[in-house]
C-alpha cells in the first residue's frame, strides 16, 4: 500500500521534474559543488595545517571563515573571498598567480551562490555515517540504486549480456582462469530457474576463489618475499599469503579479518592462525644496508604501518601528515605519530637480518620436533660428559708429553701420515712447546683436536652421535614452513613527534597511542589504547571509512573503476562518488550482515548492472567513456597473475596446488644481476612447481618478475590499492616469445592433437572452443587456415627447426606426435593466447 | 634469416612475410602502422618555455664517487690530514658507518690539476674529461637527504624517499613523449665487468611509480637479449614471427568490429611496436656500424657492455630519438681501498665521457642534449678505516657533480663547499634544484608540472621549495 503510493508521488514528480531539477541545479551543495573547489585552490594555504596557513586565515571551518570576513552569509559583495576570487589585480586575485592555480568562470559562480545561498558547510561525505537507503523489499539495491542515478541523469541501462559472456565474466571475477567449453555449454543449456544464481554459488564455493580475491588484498598489504631496501633479501611469510586466501575461501567475516592481522597475537584466543595473520604487521620494507642507522629505519618503518593502515583501510592519505598537519584533510601530526605509537609494541629487528618466524606446523610436527629437540639435548647432555673426561685425560697426555719430550708419531716419521693429519699434528706439536697459559685459542684447539682424533677416540661415537641428532633436528626445523608475525613486547619504542619528519630531531612531544581525533572513537580510560583497540576500532560500527573503503575497492574488481574513483582517497582531493547512496548502502550492508564478503560478492554479482553487456553505442560511450554511471559493464585485461593463469589453463598446464612456499617461473638469464649482498642466482622451478597460478610467484620487490611487472603488478613496496591498466609492447614480447607461453603454446598444441578432433577445420574449432569458448567465424578461419598451412610448409622443409621450437620449456612434448604437425599448430595455439579477447575479460 | 631480409625496409618485409596470411590480414597489419608513423605524444601539448634540451643522458655512478679526489679539491683538508675532525663539525650529524668512531681528517689522495681555458681544477685521473673541461659545469655544492645507498638512489631519481613514486625519466617521458618511433622513450643502461662486489641498483630507479607503465624505464642488455623476450624463439624465423603477428593482428581487428574497445587498437599497435622493436633494437646495439676512429674514440670493443660501450650506444639512442637515457656505472662505494679502487672507476669513465661530448657536437646534438653525471652522495672529508686499507664513508652535506650541453653553461664551476669539504656553503643545491633545473632546461615548469596521486599534485621536485639554477645556464 505504501508502495503504491510511493510510486503515484514518484510519478508525479516526473511530471514536475522541470521545475524541481530547475531550483535543485540552482542549490548549490557543499560537499559535491564547493568542497572540491576550495580543497584543490585554497586548502593548501587555508586549510587544516596551521603550520602552512597564510594570513592566518582558515576556511575549512565555517565559523573561522566567517569570523575573518572571508564570508559574509548570503552577502557576496561583502565577502572578501568573492571580492579576492574576482579581482582583476595580480596582487590581490586569488589563487595567486604563482600557485598555477585558477578557478573557471562556472567555479567562480558556484563560489558566489554558495555564498549567496548562506554559505552553508558540511562535514566532509566520508566522515558522516553511512546511511543505508530504504529498498524496496526483493529487489537487489545495487540496481535501485543504479537506476534512480541514471534517471536523473536521462540515461537508460544496457541489456544483459549473453550467457557466454556472463559464465566468462564470473570466472574471470571470482576464480581467475576461463571456464572450459564444456562449463559454458552446460550454463547455456541450464534451463532451470535461477541458472545464474546457481553458478554463482558454485563459483563462490570453489577454491579457487580466495586465490583470486587474494590478490587484490596482497597489493593493499605489500606482500612480498623480499624485504625491499638494498640487498632486497628474502623473509619468511608466504604463510601469510595462504592465510590471506583461506580466509577469503571460509568467508572469515572481514572485521575478524581484520583484527587477526592488526592484532591477531593479542587476541584472548590467539592461536597459530591468528598469529600468522598478524604476519601484516611485518610486511613492511626492511634493511640490511651497511650504515644504517636504527632510528632512520625506526621512522621509516612507523611511517610506513600508518601508511598501510590509513590505505588499507581508512582510505586516508595519512603520510602527508609524516612532516606537516594534513593540507586538506584533518589528520593532523599528532593523529600520526599516536597511530603510529600502536605498532611500538612489536618485537623486531629495526636493522639488519629478521628472523626465521613462528613455526607455522601441525600438532604432529610440533610433536616431531620437540622429540628432535629432546634428542639432541640428550646427545650434548652425553656430549658434555665426555668432553669433561677427555679433558682430563688430556691434561695427563700433556704432561706426559712435555716431561718425556713426545715427539708426535706423524712428525717422527714412521708410519705415512696423510697431508692433513701431518698439518693437524705439526699444529698441534707447535702449540704444546708453548706454556698452557700462552696458547691462543686456535692453539687450544688445536691440540684439542688432536688429542680426541689421533690420541684418544675412545668418545668418538658420542660426537658421532650429536652431530647426527643435531642434522636431525636442523634439518627437520629447516624444512618446516616459518613466518614472521607479530609479537607484542611491554619494552616499547619511544614514540615521538618528528618535527618535517626528521628521524634526528628529537625535540618532538613523546606520543601514546591514539585514534585519529576527528573520527568517532570509543572513550577507553584506566589503561593505555594497544593495537586491539585499533583493531577494533577500524571495523567498529562508528568508523564512517572502513567499510566504504573495502566496498569501493570491491567494486572495482567487479566494474573497473571505484564508484569513487580514487580508491586510496576518500579525503578531500579523492572523489566525491558519483553515487554516494549506493556507497552508503553497500557500506552498511556489508556491515549489518556482519562484514560478509560473499555476501556483499553475491549481492553485486547477482545485480542487473553486473550482468549488462560491455559494450556500447559510439554516442554511449562518448556520454560516459570512463563508465562511470554503470548503464553498461565494462572491458580490460586482466590481471597480470592472471594472464598466465589463462594461458596456463587454456594449455592445461595449469597446477590446481593452493598455497605453499613462492615459486620460481622461468625468467630471463641475468635479470637479477645488479642485486647485491649476497649475488643471487635466479633457479627456475621445475616439475609442478613450474606451472603454479601467477599469485605464487616469488615477489622481488627490487626486480619484480618482469612478466609480471610487464602487466602491471605492484612491486609492492608501498600499498596498492589500485593497478595501472597498461597496454605496452614488453606485453607482446612476452605473449610471444617468454618460454613461459611458447611451453604453453605448445601444450595447448598437443591438446588439440590430441583431442577427439582430427581435420584441421574442426582441430580449430576446438582450439577456439578450449581458448574463447566460441566457434571461429568464417573470416577467422580464413585468417588461421592459411597460417597453419604456410607453417607446416615451413616446418616440413625444415625438421630441425621444428624439433627446436619444440624444445623450448621444461615439458616434453608428448610421444607419438609428428613434430612438424606438433611444431605447425603450436603457431596456432600461440596465436590464440595472444589474442585480446582471451585476455580480456568483458 | 638472412642478412638481406634484415636490411629489408621493414614494410617490404612485412608484405613479403605476410602473404600467406592473406589480404585482409595484411591491411591490418600495415594500417595500425600510422600510429607510429608519428612520434609518441607527451601529456604537455604546449611547452610553457622554451626547449633548450629535446633530450637527456644522465650518468648515473652508483656507490657514491668522491667529491674529495674527484672534483673539490681541498688543500685545508690536505693540511689537516690525519688530525681529528672538529668535532664542531660534525656534532649531532647524520653519519653512516663512521656513526660512534673516532673521526679524523683525510686529505685527497690524487693531485689536481688546472684544465682548459677556464682553468676548471679536476683530479688528475679524469685527463679526458679535462680536455673537454669548458664544456662541462661542475657543481661543487650539491647535497642530498639520503645517506643510505638505497633511499639515496631513489631520492636522486624520483625526488622521494617513499618507493612507488615516477622516476625522472618516467616524467619526462611522460611529459615529453618520445621522437623515436620503434624504441622505448626511457632507456636504461648498466655497465657490465665490475670489479669488486658492488651495491646493488633496484628496478625502482627506472620505475614509473603512479604513471603509466609504458613511461618505465626499459633495460638495454649487453648479454643475453638486449631487451627482454625480445628473442624470437628458437625455431620461428623472423617470416614465421611475422606471420603470427599478422594474424593476431588482423583478429584482434575483426574482434573491434565486433565488440568495439578502443584498447584493441592500442593492443594492435604494440604488436607492431614490439615486432618493429625485434629489428630495431639489435641494428641499434649493432656497434659494427660505427667507424674504427669512432670505437676507438670510446675506448670500446663492440658488445663488451662496458661504460665506454653505453657512452657510444647512448649517442646512438639520442640519434634515434629517445628521450631519456641512463647510464650506470657501479662500485663507486669506496669505503674502502679508495687508493686502490678510485682510479680504476675514473678511467672506466674518463675517456668515454669526454667521447660522447665531442662525438655530440660533431653530430651537431650537443646543443640540444643535456648531459649529467652524478653519484647518489658525496663521500666524508673523514677517513674510514675500519673496512680495510683506507677509504671514505657515505655524506650526504656535499657532493660534486657536473652537467653539460643543452643551455649549462661551459668551462662553470659553480658553488662551493666549506675549507674541509664536509658541507655545501655557497649556493647549496638540493635535488629537487637539480630535477627543476633539469625540467626547465626541457621547456617545463616543475612547479606547474603535477599529476594527480593520493589527493595530491605530486611533483618530481616535491611539495618543498625547489629552484631552477639559473646562474649554471647559458
Amino acid at each position: 500500500m505504501i508502495r503504491a503510493s510511493l510510486l503515484t508521488v514518484m510519478g508525479w514528480f516526473c511530471l514536475v521534474s522541470i521545475t524541481i531539477c530547475g531550483w535543485a541545479d540552482d542549490r548549490v551543495e557543499f560537499n559535491r559543488d564547493v568542497r572540491p573547489i576550495l580543497s584543490d585552490n585554497c586548502f593548501f594555504c587555508h586549510g587544516p595545517d596551521a603550520g602552512h596557513r597564510q594570513a592566518d586565515l582558515r576556511l575549512d571551518v565555517r565559523e573561522a571563515a566567517i569570523e575573518s570576513g572571508a564570508i559574509q552569509p548570503k552577502d557576496v559583495t561583502a565577502s572578501s573571498l568573492i571580492q579576492r576570487i574576482l579581482s582583476a589585480d595580480p596582487d590581490e586575485v586569488m589563487p595567486p598567480p604563482d600557485s598555477n592555480k585558477h578557478l573557471t568562470a562556472e567555479q567562480k559562480a558556484i563560489l558566489q551562490r554558495w555564498v549567496a545561498q548562506g554559505a552553508e558547510y558540511q562535514q566532509h561525505w566520508s566522515y558522516e555515517p553511512p546511511v543505508k537507503a530504504e529498498i524496496p523489499k526483493g529487489q537487489n539495491a545495487i540496481d535501485v540504486l543504479v537506476q534512480r542515478r541514471l534517471s536523473e541523469i536521462g540515461m537508460e541501462p544496457s541489456p544483459r549480456a549473453d550467457r557466454r559472456t556472463l559464465i566468462r565474466r564470473l570466472y574471470s571475477d571470482l576464480i581467475g582462469v576461463p571456464p572450459t567449453p564444456e562449463e559454458v555449454a552446460a550454463f547455456i543449456a541450464d534451463e532451470q530457474p535461477n541458472a545464474y544464481e546457481r553458478l554463482v554459488e558454485r563459483v563462490l564455493a570453489n577454491p579457487h576463489y580466495g586465490e583470486r580475491m587474494a590478490i587484490g588484498w596482497l597489493d593493499v598489504v605489500r606482500f612480498a618475499d623480499t624485504i625491499g631496501y638494498h640487498s632486497d633479501t628474502p623473509r619468511n611469510v608466504w604463510p601469510y599469503r595462504d592465510w590471506v586466501i583461506q580466509c577469503f575461501n571460509e568467508n572469515k567475516p572481514f572485521d575478524r579479518f581484520t583484527i587477526e592481522q592488526v592484532a591477531g597475537d593479542l587476541l584472548p584466543d590467539a592461536n597459530q592462525e591468528t598469529r600468522i595473520g598478524s604476519a601484516f604487521n611485518r610486511l613492511l620494507l626492511s634493511t640490511e644496508e651497511g650504515g644504517a642507522q636504527a632510528k632512520d629505519y625506526e621512522a621509516r618503518m612507523l611511517t610506513d604501518r600508518v601508511r598501510a593502515i590509513g590505505a588499507g583501510w581508512l582510505g586516508q592519505t595519512t603520510g602527508c601528515a609524516q612532516c606537516h598537519d594534513h593540507k586538506f584533510d584533518p589528520i593532523t601530526m599528532r593523529d600520526f605519530y599516536s597511530l603510529g605509537a600502536f605498532f611500538a609494541d612489536i618485537q623486531e629487528p629495526i636493522l639488519g637480518r629478521r628472523e626465521d618466524g613462528m613455526i607455522v606446523a601441525t600438532e604432529a610436527e610440533r610433536a616431531k620436533l620437540a622429540e628432535l629437540d629432546t634428542a639432541l639435548a640428550e646427545a650434548q647432555k652425553k656430549r658434555d660428559a665426555a668432553a669433561a673426561a677427555l679433558d682430563s685425560a688430556q691434561a695427563a697426555w700433556e704432561a706426559k708429553v712435555a716431561t718425556e719430550n713426545v715427539v708426535l708419531p706423524e712428525i717422527a716419521g714412521g708410519a705415512a701420515p696423510t697431508e692433513g693429519e701431518k698439518k693437524g699434528a705439526t699444529e698441534a706439536a707447535t702449540a704444546l712447546k708453548k706454556e698452557a697459559k700462552d696458547r691462543s685459542a686456535k692453539e687450544k684447539t688445536a691440540i684439542q683436536t688432536y688429542f680426541r682424533q689421533v690420541v684418544d677416540r675412545s668418545q668418538q661415537s658420542v660426537f658421532d652421535e650429536l652431530a647426527e641428532k643435531e642434522r636431525d633436528r636442523n634439518g627437520y626445523y629447516g624444512s618446516l614452513a616459518k613466518c614472521l608475525v607479530s609479537v607484542s613486547t611491554t619494552k616499547t619504542r619511544t614514540v615521538r613527534i618528528l618535527p618535517r619528519g626528521n628521524w634526528m630531531d628529537e625535540s618532538g612531544e613523546v606520543m601514546q597511542p591514539a585514534l585519529p581525533h576527528y573520527l568517532p572513537q570509543p572513550v577507553i580510560e584506566g589503561r593505555p589504547l594497544n593495537r586491539l583497540d585499533l583493531a577494533q576500532w577500524l571495523v567498529s560500527r562508528e568508523n564512517p571509512l572502513t567499510a566504504r573503503t573495502v566496498m569501493n575497492r570491491l567494486w572495482k574488481q567487479f566494474f573497473g573503476t571505484g564508484l569513487s574513483k580514487v580508491l586510496d582517497d576518500l579525503g578531500a582531493q579523492g572523489e566525491p562518488p558519483r553515487n554516494l547512496a549506493l556507497l552508503d548502502w553497500l557500506a552498511c550492508e556489508f556491515m549489518d550482515s556482519g562484514w560478509d564478503m560473499k555476501h556483499m560478492v553475491t549481492v553485486i554479482v547477482t545485480s542487473q548492472a553486473y550482468q549488462q553487456i560491455s559494450t556500447a553505442s559510439p554516442e554511449r560511450l562518448a556520454a560516459d567513456p570512463d563508465n562511470r554511471e554503470l548503464a553498461r559493464q565494462s572491458a580490460y585485461r586482466v590481471d597480470a597473475e592472471l594472464v598466465r593463469d589463462y594461458a596456463l589453463s587454456i594449455a592445461g598446464l595449469l597446477s590446481p596446488t593452493i598455497g605453499g612456499p613462492s615459486v620460481k617461473p622461468y625468467q630471463p638469464e641475468g635479470y637479477w644481476e645488479n642485486l647485491n649482498f649476497p649475488v643471487r642466482q635466479y633457479v627456475a622451478d621445475t616439475g609442478e612447481s613450474q606451472h603454479r597460478r601467477g599469485l605464487y610467484t616469488w615477489w622481488q620487490r627490487s626486480f619484480l618478475h618482469p612478466s609480471l611487472l610487464a602487466f602491471d603488478a605492484p612491486s609492492r613496496e608501498e600499498c596498492c590499492a589500485e593497478r595501472n591498466r597498461s597496454n605496452i609492447p614488453q606485453q607482446a614480447l612476452i605473449l610471444l616469445n617468454d618460454p613461459t607461453y611458447v611451453e604453453a603454446a605448445r601444450a595447448f598444441a598437443g591438446e588439440i592433437l590430441a583431442s577427439s578432433a582430427t581435420t584441421d577445420r574442426d582441430r580449430i574449432i576446438w582450439a577456439w572452443q578450449k581458448a574463447l569458448q566460441r566457434d571461429p567465424r568464417p573470416e577467422e578461419l580464413e585468417t588461421i587456415e592459411p597460417l597453419l598451412i604456410q607453417h607446416r610448409q615451413i616446418y616440413q622443409s625444415q625438421h630441425d627447426a621444428a624439433t627446436a621450437f619444440l624444445k623450448v620449456g621444461q615439458v616434453a612434448p608428448p610421444d607419438g606426435l609428428d613434430s612438424v604437425e606438433l611444431a605447425a599448430w603450436t603457431h596456432i595455439a600461440r596465436v590464440l593466447l595472444n589474442l585480446h579477447e582471451t585476455m580480456t575479460r568483458s | 634469416m638472412t642478412t638481406q631480409a634484415l636490411s629489408t625496409n621493414r614494410r617490404q618485409f612485412l608484405t613479403h612475410a605476410s602473404q600467406g596470411v592473406g589480404g585482409v590480414a595484411l591491411a591490418s597489419l600495415l594500417n595500425p602502422r600510422e600510429l607510429f608513423a608519428a612520434p609518441q605524444a607527451g601529456a604537455l601539448d604546449t611547452l610553457p618555455l622554451p626547449q633548450r634540451a629535446k633530450r637527456v643522458i644522465w650518468m648515473t655512478m652508483a656507490g657514491g664517487p668522491s667529491h674529495l679526489e674527484l672534483f673539490d679539491r681541498k688543500s685545508k683538508l690536505a693540511e689537516m690530514s690525519g688530525q681529528p675532525m672538529p668535532a664542531s663539525v660534525t656534532q649531532g650529524q647524520q653519519l653512516a658507518q663512521l656513526q660512534g668512531q673516532k673521526l679524523y681528517c683525510l686529505g685527497p689522495q690524487f693531485p689536481f690539476r688546472k684544465y682548459g681555458q677556464s682553468g676548471t681544477e679536476l683530479c688528475e685521473l679524469l685527463p679526458h674529461l679535462g680536455s673537454v673541461v669548458d664544456n662541462i659545469c661542475l657543481v661543487k655544492s650539491m647535497t642530498t637527504d639520503a645517506i643510505n645507498h638505497d633511499p639515496a638512489h631513489m631520492f636522486m631519481n624520483t625526488g622521494s624517499q617513499i618507493a612507488g613514486r615516477p622516476s625522472m625519466g618516467s616524467w619526462v617521458t611522460y611529459g615529453l613523449g618520445s621522437e623515436a618511433s620503434d624504441l622505448p622513450g626511457f632507456v636504461v643502461l648498466v655497465s657490465t665487468g665490475k670489479g669488486r662486489s658492488p651495491q646493488p641498483i633496484a628496478a625502482r630507479q627506472w620505475n614509473s611509480g603512479f604513471l603509466p607503465s609504458r613511461y618505465q624505464g626499459v633495460q638495454l642488455r649487453s648479454k643475453g637479449d638486449p631487451v627482454l623476450y625480445l628473442g624470437t624463439p628458437t625455431g620461428v624465423t623472423h617470416e614465421q614471427q611475422a606471420a603470427d603477428v599478422a594474424a593476431i593482428n588482423a583478429l584482434n581487428r575483426r574482434r573491434d568490429v565486433i565488440e568495439p574497445d578502443p584498447e584493441i587498437a592500442t593492443r594492435i599497435a604494440q604488436y607492431e611496436m614490439a615486432f618493429e622493436m625485434q629489428s630495431s633494437v639489435p641494428d641499434l646495439m649493432d656497434l659494427s656500424q660505427e667507424s674504427a676512429s669512432t670505437i676507438q674514440d670510446y675506448g670500446c670493443e663492440p658488445g663488451d657492455g662496458t661504460f665506454a660501450s653505453n657512452c657510444l650506444l647512448a649517442r646512438r639512442l639520442a640519434q634515434r630519438g629517445v628521450r631519456f637515457i641512463q647510464l650506470y656505472h657501479r662500485d663507486w662505494d669506496h669505503h674502502s681501498l679508495l687508493r686502490e679502487e678510485l682510479p680504476l672507476r675514473a678511467k672506466e669513465v674518463d675517456r668515454a665521457c669526454a667521447a660522447l661530448i665531442t662525438d655530440l657536437k660533431q653530430c651537431g646534438m650537443f646543443d640540444d642534449t643535456l648531459i649529467v653525471w652524478s653519484g647518489e652522495f658525496g663521500r666524508t672529508p673523514m677517513s674510514q678505516g675500519n673496512k680495510g686499507p683506507i677509504g671514505r664513508d657515505h655524506h650526504n652535506k656535499s657532493m660534486a657533480m657536473w652537467l653539460a650541453g643543452a643551455g649549462v653553461r661551459g668551462g662553470m664551476t659553480y658553488g662551493a663547499t666549506d675549507e674541509l669539504g664536509y658541507a655545501a656553503v655557497e649556493n647549496v643545491c638540493t635535488v629537487h634544484d637539480l630535477h627543476a633545473t633539469m625540467l626547465h632546461l626541457l621547456g617545463i615548469r616543475h612547479d606547474a608540472f603535477s599529476v594527480k596521486f593520493q589527493g595530491l599534485d605530486a611533483r618530481l621536485t616535491g611539495v618543498e621549495q625547489a629552484g631552477v639554477l639559473h646562474d649554471i645556464l647559458t
